[in-house]
């Protein structure tokens, strides 16, 4: 007896992507590490706050001015914009969805309960809301100024200044920053998992630098607003 | 040893159900977790109440049918199943949680069993290989490298039990689902179907309402059988090589 032909055709890469849990994680996986190589340069890019106002601000003109004269002034800005935005966007969608599901395939709790179980996940969950309320502000604190007090356009050296000069500017930074390390750490060796990266070989290679990531990113970004309240930078 | 049992009492499917408390006497430290579960089933039968309903079958740690979550713990403090599990491993007077596998995809049938028909579907939709019948083929005339026979017998040790998903805090069967996938998958066996199997498998265990994975670890803890938690990563691996190449 001749078997049946199969004729149904797989449904599109994209499709089989955002319809799988395993796609979705993909998705948030290379959307973190977009954004996770943002941060290490940023990172970076902030650590010059050090060399004074001129280095700074200079940086800052330049960062307006990327690419040209081949490309129009602010086209590299917004470029990156849009790459971040889309970024952002995708991995927010992605883990609320994921979280969704997540919770309702557990719908009834034990009895018992056990102190460890989640710790990560739920780390990663609020962290991530934390990061994402974090970048609202610091985009209405640093770039379009709207919350920052003494603002003065065109000069990020002093706006930094003026926004690690209040209690609140600092202790939002700060608690963003250790969230921010807190998601990398499990991301960043996460993402090697999801896509099919991590083996029991490198495990341990892995972890080493999720971590050293976590704990460069911190101390380099708390680093400025800890240099501007121990008036070391001014 | 005397010990004090609270356990998950559900009559049927639809019915509500709570914690009930039971004392039973008479323990012996060498008797198995469910010997001890006979011996208070053999007292319910006598006071005339329904005995509390619980799966097994082999009793030797081989099949994967029994299913407790004793003290929140999948197959309880020990690495093993409900089964090997000995009353050794608690003390007289001890008071003991015991509940059901808890997953969307499990739902409680009676008390303590749970609808594991999920991960049968699973099976169904690409974990097998293609051999033809008949008698059986020469042993060797398939080579197979050693790296990949071990890794394979790694993968085959998992009995389905679902310890993994009843310990998932997001009820995922992404363990299981990468034990068959890696099992199959490097096995000459099993490459006619090395694409196909572990799509269908994913969007099934999909299907079936398991939650994602986000590899807390929970799932390899638990495991009796001690398959690894980078198998999930090797399954995703697979994958995304599948959908890739995207083939039928
Ligand atoms: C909009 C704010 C954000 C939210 C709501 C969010 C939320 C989440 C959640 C819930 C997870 C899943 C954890 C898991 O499945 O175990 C995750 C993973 C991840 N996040 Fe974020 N996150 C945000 C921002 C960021 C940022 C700014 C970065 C860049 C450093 C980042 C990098 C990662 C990475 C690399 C992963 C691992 C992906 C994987 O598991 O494969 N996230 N995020
Ligand atoms: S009853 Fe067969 S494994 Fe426990």
């Amino acid at each position: 007896m001749a078997l049946a032909t199969r004729t149904d055709r797989r449904p599109s890469i994209t499709r089989t992507l955002w319809d799988s849990t395993v796609g979705k994680k993909t998705v948030m996986a290379v959307s973190g590490l977009i954004m996770l190589a943002y941060l290490v340069v940023h990172m970076l890019g902030n650590v010059k706050v050090f060399f004074g106002a001129d280095e700074f601000n200079a940086y800052g003109h330049w960062l307006r001015h990327m690419g040209e004269p081949f490309l129009h002034s602010h086209w590299g800005l917004w470029a990156a914009r849009i790459v971040l935005l889309a970024s952002v966007v995708a991995h927010a969608v992605s883990a609320y969805q994921l979280s969704r599901r997540d919770i309702k395939a557990r719908p009834v709790k034990y009895a018992h309960k056990r102190r460890r179980a989640g710790y990560a996940t739920r780390t990663m969950r609020w962290g991530g809301v934390i990061v994402g309320l974090f970048i609202v502000w610091h985009i209405l604190d640093l770039t379009t100024l709207t919350v920052n007090e003494r603002a003065w356009a065109g000069h990020p050296y002093e706006n930094v200044l003026a926004t690690f000069s209040t209690w609140y500017g600092n202790t939002i930074y700060i608690v963003a920053m250790a969230a921010v390390a807190l998601h990398v750490r499990h991301g960043f060796w996460s993402a090697a998992q999801t896509l099919g990266v991590g083996n029991a070989r490198r495990d341990k290679a892995l972890k080493f630098l999720a971590n050293a990531l976590a704990l460069v990113l911190f101390a380099g970004f708390v680093s400025v607003p800890v240099a501007v309240m121990t008036g070391v930078v001014s | 040893m005397k010990l004090t049992l609270r356990v998950w009492r559900q009559k049927n499917a639809d019915a509500p159900g709570t914690m009930a408390t039971y004392e039973v006497d008479g323990i012996s430290q060498d008797m198995s977790f469910l010997e001890m579960l006979d011996t208070l089933n053999e007292d319910l039968i006598l006071r005339g109440e329904d005995p509390v309903a619980f799966d097994h079958d082999c009793r030797e740690g081989i099949c994967g049918a029994c299913s407790l979550v004793i003290n929140g713990d999948a197959h309880g403090p020990e690495r093993t199943t409900t089964c090997q599990l000995h009353m050794r491993s608690f003390a007289d007077g001890d008071t003991i949680d015991v509940e059901p596998w808890r997953a969307a995809a499990f739902p409680v049938v009676k008390d303590l069993v749970v609808d594991r028909g999920a991960f049968d579907r699973i099976i169904q939709a690409g974990g097998y290989i293609t051999a033809p019948t008949g008698s059986a083929p020469e042993a060797h005339a398939t080579a197979v490298p050693k790296a990949a026979a071990d890794h394979a017998f790694e993968h085959a040790e998992c009995i389905g039990c679902g310890a993994c998903v009843a310990a998932c805090p997001n009820g995922s069967a992404m363990l299981f689902t990468s034990a068959k996938v890696n099992h199959l998958g490097v096995l000459p066996q099993g490459s006619p179907e090395r694409e196909t199997r572990v799509l269908d498998m994913v969007a099934r265990m999909d299907e079936e309402g398991f939650g994602g994975c986000t590899l807390t670890g929970e799932c390899a803890t638990a495991c009796p059988k001690g398959i690894p938690l980078p198998s999930i990563a090797a399954m995703n691996k697979e994958w995304l090589r599948a959908t890739r190449k995207a083939k039928r």
